[in-house]
């Protein structure tokens, strides 16, 4: 049954034709998919296998790889913390602790109302602005207390005001409504 | 930086990034000169005789590089290594964020050197919004015709494509990269055959860095001889370093190759935070040994030959600071913990070695700590230097012997009270 709605489809059709080899449209793909659906569902994982020629098995090995496609059901909002030197010691575990008890939820778990999933990752490049994360891979950087309070009360804001719309708007919308200080 | 600097000579200049204040700025005079003026070969010889070598890291000889690629084998790729993923480095993201258009006339100047026409940016998957960035500079240029077909009316086509990976630190190994790339799982590959010879799709290709290309249309400009004005005999040129870590102005430098790492930390990011003193710190990202703050260590001059003789490497000149309250065992545990994350499960002495390593950090760590975890860990090293299929292995090992060389007194502390000396210290305070 295809998941993936027609826009999804037609753009991971003109990934491939970038390409010399469809398979190379692989990632491109997964990206295309999960930005939809939130997660990778096996049922998004062989429609992308079917629309590049492949078997769902070769998608779900290149999937379960890389750390950014989701497995598992995530929330709207993925708060990704990095954890990595230099950024540990430059408060990064504060933050992970401030998010984990604002949320009620350990790294690795997501909100009861499916709103906040919170993940401790490595390095995001950005250690000279720490400590930082991503929200929906946007970056928010230089964090305190108060800048987590702000975007999560963000957060909650806008997933009412556009209740219904596809998870990616709400992402897109919110990101590019909170000002990413430098 | 005495000379003016050459990557970040436009930074201040507002709207470097679109095309016609790029292009009012000198930006693709380089590439028009090279595609109407000048041979594929000249542009190699060029870049090699200005001494440019990789800034991913390894520092290899760049024009070297490219004079691999065999005569007549079509087609021929080049992949730009965007994945930046290395703790500590950050200014790749600065260079493109910045000044696309720098990077792209690097690729095409690049790519005409070698006889491609069909380039390749693989940025990290975080890099969302860089992909973005390069997008929108990429139409800018198509449209402009600074890129695309028959650019210059000279009848070279040269089309450049953004991937985005999806996570992964293995992907910044170059021959991993162009299994991602192909939409594989990031493994490295069997060399040889070296990717010069069968890269991608098993064609002739080149891997360079971001800053090593951006590098490419200002000595295309300039000439080699200007470039060699700047930095040593066997490092010419620039780098940009990132340093981080709880200095006043933490960021992206550039500084002439040979200035001392004391320029970096005391004049550029203006010294350590109030309160905090300097207790080591890594100059080439995670994978490079860390120097403890000593004056012969801090006065070493960043470059890719001086790094080596005091028994670090400069890598990706990426600068991590360790103040003193901070405990060196903890510090190498999130290391560890890298590194065990990264490591793609190829092969067995990285797969295996890499979680022991960190296990074996963290007891220590909690103050669970054997008698026989020090000699432990450096046999684990041992095992897994020079016997991994990739440097990834090597690397999660550089740390682990530089901590313990210079800060086995915190290791063994750690062991014999059975805790962190540390926590107990701040403990006893609050
Ligand atoms: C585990 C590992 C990670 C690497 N990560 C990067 C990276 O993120 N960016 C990069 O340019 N080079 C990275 N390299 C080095 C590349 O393999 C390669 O040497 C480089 O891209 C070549 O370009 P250059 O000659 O212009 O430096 C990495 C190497 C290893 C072994
Ligand atoms: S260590 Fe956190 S962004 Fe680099």
């Amino acid at each position: 049954m295809a998941v993936l709605t027609d826009d999804a489809r037609r753009r991971i059709g003109e990934y491939a034709a970038l390409y010399p080899a469809a398979r190379s449209a692989l990632l491109p793909a997964l990206h295309v998919a999960q930005n939809e659906l939130g997660w990778l569902p096996r049922d998004a994982m062989e429609e992308v296998a079917e629309l590049l020629g492949l078997d769902w098995d070769q998608v779900e090995e290149v999937a379960s790889f890389y750390t950014m496609y989701y497995k598992d059901p995530v929330g709207t909002y993925v708060l990704e913390v990095c954890k990595t030197v230099p950024c540990a010691y430059l408060g990064a575990d504060d933050i992970i602790d401030y998010v984990s008890a604002k949320l009620g939820i350990q790294p690795g778990e997501t909100t009861a109302d499916g709103m906040f999933t919170l993940f401790r990752v490595e390095c995001l490049a950005a250690c000279h602005r720490a400590p930082v994360m991503q929200v929906n891979h946007r970056y928010y950087q230089n964090l305190t207390p108060e800048r987590v309070d702000a975007l999560i009360e963000a957060a909650r804001q806008l997933q009412l005001q556009s209740a219904g719309a596809p998870g990616f708007a709400i992402r897109r919308t919110w990101s590019e409504s909170v000002e990413n200080a430098q | 930086m005495s000379k003016e600097p050459i990557l970040f000579k436009h930074l201040a200049v507002p709207d470097i990034n679109k095309l016609g204040v790029y292009v009012e700025n000198g930006g693709y005079e380089g590439l028009r000169k090279a595609v109407t003026d000048m041979k594929p070969e000249d542009v190699t010889k060029e870049v090699s005789d200005s001494g440019l070598r990789g800034r991913g890291g390894a520092g290899f000889p760049t024009g070297r590089k490219w004079s691999f690629i065999p005569k007549g084998v079509l087609p021929t790729y080049l992949v730009v290594n965007a994945d930046e993923s290395e703790p500590g480095a950050f200014k790749d993201r600065e260079l493109m964020e910045r000044n696309p258009h720098q990077l792209l006339e690097g690729v095409a100047l690049s790519a005409y050197a070698i006889g491609c026409r069909l380039a390749f940016i693989y940025v990290r998957g975080e890099f969302l919004y860089i992909q973005e960035i390069l997008d929108a500079a990429l139409a800018e240029a198509y449209a402009g015709g600074y890129l695309g077909k028959n650019i210059f009316g000279s009848g070279y086509d040269i089309e450049i494509v953004v991937h985005r990976g999806a996570g992964a630190y293995i992907c910044g190994e170059e021959s991993a990269l162009l299994d991602s790339l192909e939409g594989y799982r990031g493994f490295p590959r069997l060399r040889p055959p070296f990717p010069a010879v069968k890269g991608l799709y098993g064609q002739p290709t080149v891997i360079n860095n971001v800053e090593t290309l951006a590098n490419v249309p200002h000595i295309v400009r300039h000439g080699s001889a200007w470039f060699r004005s700047y930095g040593t005999e066997k490092s010419p040129g620039t780098k940009i370093c990132s340093i981080s870590g709880p200095v006043q102005k933490p960021g992206n430098y550039e500084l002439e190759m040979g200035t001392p790492f004391r320029v970096l930390l005391e004049e550029k990011a203006g010294g350590m935070l109030p309160g905090k003193t300097l207790k080591a710190y890594i100059p080439g990202g995670a994978s490079a040994p860390m120097l403890p703050n000593r004056p012969e260590f801090i006065d070493v001059p960043i470059t890719y030959e001086d790094y080596p003789a005091v028994g670090s490497t400069m890598g990706s000149a990426s600068f991590i600071l360790i103040p003193e309250d901070v405990c060196i065992i903890y510090a190498q545990l999130r290391i560890s913990e890298f590194f065990a994350h990264e490591s793609c499960g190829k092969c067995i002495p990285c797969r295996e070695g890499t979680p022991w390593l960190m296990k074996t950090v963290r007891r220590i760590e909690r103050g669970e700590g054997r008698e026989d975890d020090l000699p432990l860990l450096l046999d684990i090293c041992d095992n897994i230097l020079g016997r991994s299929f990739c440097a990834l292995g090597d690397f999660s090992t550089s740390n682990i012997v530089a901590s313990i060389k210079y800060f086995y007194d915190e290791y063994e502390e750690h062991i014999r009270r059975r805790a962190c000396p540390h926590i107990s210290a701040t403990a006893a305070v609050a």
